[in-house]
This record gives structure tokens, sequence and C-alpha cells, in this order.
């Protein structure tokens, strides 16, 4: 073939956790702390129920917004954590994954040309998804004094009158930020008086360690621009079964199920059973995995405290962002060094946006006794790297 | 503080002071005041640990024995109950629901020396009617623990 394929997709930058991949699984016994997936399997019982719809046979396409009863369950959910109401009829669909939904939310607020605020470091998939829907990308380089929240004279400065939608990534991947109700607050009006749409991706929400996760669709004004996108991934430890769901105003979803209903049909008809048990009778599984996560949280922060190495307290998601800038490293090359010299793999904060610069993502999805091994690992090198430069001046 | 602290420590009672006070995020005076407070109201009632027998040169040989009896007026089961935890070879005695009254779980050495508890010492007290007794063949999860499972982590080494 003589013709190009997609510029659009050509000129797209490949993910940079990418590369490291490719480094990492060259090494053996490498300790990772790479992973942006929980170390628990699926509970048990969701996993039975999971088999007992293959027993029942129920392989077939489901409706394309996704099981009735999951809808029902999804939207009761909502309203036991967040306290609002959807109709799970119209204004709720069953996705692959929290990602599609991310695709399809954007695909259907986008024109060519709107401007979709990115808040950086997050999620690696916003911004190729935004490029992909012909909008452009306007990134909001978030600051670590701020602990990485979105302040409101930082949305503002990126506001212009080509402004569409405002992705809001807490609890956050990788910082592990999150967004109180007052940060919340903080912004809404803006939001409102620039007539934004709010794409809040809140798959960690259930991780969050100080106050309970609060929507900003929960406050007034916002349910009616809000796509809230959630998912079974972290919450219940399923990320294979690629289940996630959006809420939104009847008439987003019925534009995102157009695009959903001719590219991907309906969401994994087997995960939708397994996902009703899950969240039926998951609330438990849930509180003890959060438990856990939050012992490990505690661990790793004193583990820094103890090496000297300066990281905010994140209260979201499974994830700690500690600076490494004393090190006078780049964080590639300090993951690249410390991989080499210590076989312990974490993230270079850089892949998640040039503010990541100057950081690692360290995930704490990861047994106890594997955190400690790779916290004496990680003490080791920079106990060397600190004699090095004394030796130096 | 209390139900966190009790389901840590019954996965590891070894785990010291300091660790505790990290991951409870509280001090380490805070968490042997609880430690202390905990094993005086004998909710605490010792720090055991759990040894696959299978994998050690020692022979062990575990029996569950049903046990039906006849309550006794005024000491109900209690009583029967103490006369047979009082034996040191008898690991546990519950009082159960339904078909039987009392389970009786008890270790030795060998099989003779399990039908010998019960042929001499169990069946003769006068107010036990019955019993019947369960050879453990094989332990595959024992106090919330599977036995043996060495399972590695399945997933991609780096995600996003």
């Amino acid at each position: 073939m003589t013709k190009e394929l997609s510029n659009k997709v050509i000129n797209l930058k490949p993910s940079g956790i990418r590369k490291f991949f490719d480094l990492v699984s060259e090494m053996n016994d490498v300790i990772s702390l790479g992973v942006g997936e929980p170390d628990f399997d699926t509970p048990w019982h969701i996993r039975d129920e999971g088999i007992y719809a293959f027993e029942k046979g129920k392989t077939f396409y489901t409706s394309n917004k996704g099981l009735k009863e999951l809808r029902t369950e999804i939207v009761n959910y909502i309203k036991r954590t967040q306290g609002i109401e959807y109709d799970p009829d119209n204004e709720v669909i069953v996705t692959v994954g929290g990602s599609e939904a991310i695709d399809i939310g954007l695909r259907a607020l986008i024109n060519d040309g709107d401007e979709v605020i990115i808040p950086q470091p997050s999620y690696v998939s916003y911004e190729p998804c935004t490029i992909l829907a012909n909008a452009k990308p306007i990134i909001v380089n978030l600051k670590a004094e701020n602990e990485f929240r979105l302040k409101p004279d930082e949305l503002l400065s990126a506001i212009t009158p080509k402004t569409k939608v405002l992705i809001l990534p807490y609890p956050n991947n990788p910082t592990g930020a999150v967004m109180d109700k007052n940060d919340l607050e903080a912004i809404r009006q803006i939001i409102i008086d620039n007539d934004l749409y709010v794409l809040s991706d809140e798959i960690y929400s259930e991780l969050s360690y100080k106050e309970k996760h609060i929507s900003i669709a929960t406050l007034v004004g916002m349910k009616e621009r809000t796509i809230l996108i959630n998912g079974f991934s972290k919450s219940y430890a399923m990320t294979g079964w690629r289940l996630g769901y959006a809420l939104a105003p009847k008439e987003i979803i019925k534009q995102m199920t157009k695009i959903h209903q001719f590219a991907i049909m309906c969401a994994p008809t087997i995960s939708q059973y397994a996902a009703v048990e899950a969240l039926k009778n998951g609330d438990e599984d849930v509180n003890l995995m959060r438990q856990s996560y939050n012992q490990r949280r505690r661990y790793l922060l004193n583990a820094f405290k103890e090496m000297g190495i300066e990281c905010f307290e994140p209260y979201g998601a499974f994830y700690v962002f500690p600076s490494i800038k004393e090190f006078n490293m780049t964080s590639e090359e300090f993951a690249k060094r410390l991989l080499e010299e210590e076989k312990v793999a974490a993230i270079p904060g850089n892949a998640f946006g040039q503010s990541g610069e100057g950081h690692l993502r360290i995930s704490y999805a990861y047994s106890l006794e594997n955190l400690k091994k790779a916290m004496e690992r990680l003490n080791r090198f920079v106990t060397k790297l600190r004699i090095n430069v004394k030796i130096n001046v | 503080m209390r139900d966190e602290l009790l389901s840590i420590i019954e996965k590891n009672s070894r785990i010291g002071l300091n660790e505790l006070a990290v991951l409870l995020g509280t001090t380490e005076e805070n968490v042997l005041k609880e430690l202390e407070t905990l094993e005086r109201e004998e909710i605490i009632c010792g720090y055991h640990t759990l040894i696959n027998w299978e994998k050690t040169s020692i022979e062990k040989v575990t029996a569950l024995i049903e046990v039906r009896v006849t309550p006794q007026r005024g000491q109900g089961f209690d009583k029967i109950a103490q006369r047979i935890y009082n034996y040191p070879e008898v690991k546990a005695v519950y009082l159960i629901s339904g078909g039987f009254d009392l389970l009786v779980i008890l270790e030795e050495k060998t099989l003779r020396e399990i039908s010998n508890f019960v042929s001499d010492k169990l069946a003769p007290l006068e107010t036990i009617l019955s019993t019947a007794t369960h050879f453990i063949l094989k332990k595959y999860k024992d106090y919330g623990t599977v036995l043996s499972k060495g399972s590695e982590d399945e997933r991609e080494i780096i995600t996003p």
C-alpha cells in the first residue's frame, strides 16, 4: 500500500509509559511499583456470580446501554454515596471500562476546534482522546505546592471563548491528589460562568482516605453539565472485566449511546452480571481493600519521611508522588538508574505530563512485604546518590 | 483503631509496635496501651503461629469428633465441656447447634492414640451418649489462610 495512514493517529505521541515498559520487560527480578491496578483478586462472590452467569447461558448481547438491572444498581449506588438521582433509563450508560466512557464522552461533546482543558499530571488517555475527537487539548500544569489540585486562577487563565470541556480527574492518577468540597466550590462558578461541560473521571472515588469522595455533580448547577465517569476496575478490583459507566443528562447519554452502539454494541455481558453482584453485596470488600491500601499509604509516607524524600500526603487512589528534585536528575534518568542499579521499577512522573517532571509515581497496589523490599532498595539507592553528591562537592 | 488493630495482628502477630503505629496512623504509646487493654479484657487471648505441619517431619493426626451428650441439670453443657477441654491433647471444644452437641478437635501423633483417647477417655464419660470421629486427610485452608498456595503476581509489570 502506498496511501498514507491517518495523519492524526500517526502524529499521536506513544505513551511515555510504553518506553519504560520495554526497558523493564527485558530485566529479571524486578520489584515493580509501576502497576496501575489493584493487587487484590476480584472478591470471590463477584467471580462466582460471573461463573453462574456463564452456566445460565448469559452469553448474548445486552441492550446497548447495558442491563437494566445493572443501570438501576448504578443509579442506586450513586444515590446512596453522592445523594444525587439519575434516571436509569436515560441518564446512564455501561461502557467498556472508564476508558471508553472518556472517549465517547469527549466525542459526544466536541465540535472541531473546541478546546478541552486537561489538568496534568493525569491519566495518559485524556490528551489523545481529545486530539482524536478533533479538539485542542489545553494543558494546565498543576503545581506541587498546591498538592496538584486545580486552582481557580489556573482554570481561569486556561479558558478562552473556544473552551468547551473541563476534564476533572480526581482522585488523581498519578499524584493521589483529591479535590474536596471547598476545592470544587472554588471552581464551580467559573465553570458555570463560562458555560463549560465537565468530564469528571471518578474511577478512584472509593479509594479516598481522608473523607468520603464528593462528586462535582453534587454541586448546585453542575449535574446538568457533568459527565460523571466511574467503574468497577479500581473499587472492586475488576480491571480485567472491562466495565465502567457514565452518568450524564439525557441528551448527552443519547449521543454517547449512538457512538457506543456503533463502535462497541454493548459492554461484556458476563461482566455486567458480576457487576450487579458487586454493587449489591460488595460494600464490605471495598471497605477492607480501602483499609489495606490506607495502611500501605501510611507505610510509604513514613518510609519517605525517614529517607528524607519530599512527598506531599496524597489522600486518594493508590499512588504516592514523591519529589526527586534534590538529586538533580530528570524523572526518566532517576527511574532508569533506579531500575538498573536496584531493580525497582517506578514510573517517571513526566509520563503523565510535563508538570510531573521531578517526581516519580509509586503505586501501593502491592503487599506490604513487597513495598518493604522496594523501600530498602530505594533507601540504598538514594543514600548512594547523596554520598556521591558530597564527594563531587 | 481497635478493629483495624485486631484485623492486622490477627494475620500477623509478630508485627512491631513501630510498624503498627505507622500503619494505623497513630503513636506507639497508643498502640501499646490498646494492646494491653485488649489483653486485659481477654479479647486478645494469645499470639499463635499458623504452622503447616504437613511440611515438617513431625507426624500429627487431627480428628474432629462429634459428641452427643445429656445436658446436666443446672450446668447445661459447661461441665461436660470442661471435663473434655482439660485434656491437653484436645485443641478445641465448641458447642454446636444441629445433630450433635459438642465438636471436639483432637490432635495426636497417631491414629491409635486418637482411637485410644475416644474409647478410653471420651466415650466412658457417663453423660456422653455417642461419638463420631472424623479424621482430617488434608488441610487446604486454615484460619483464613490458604496453605501452600505460592501464587504469582499475574499483572503486567507496568500499566498506566
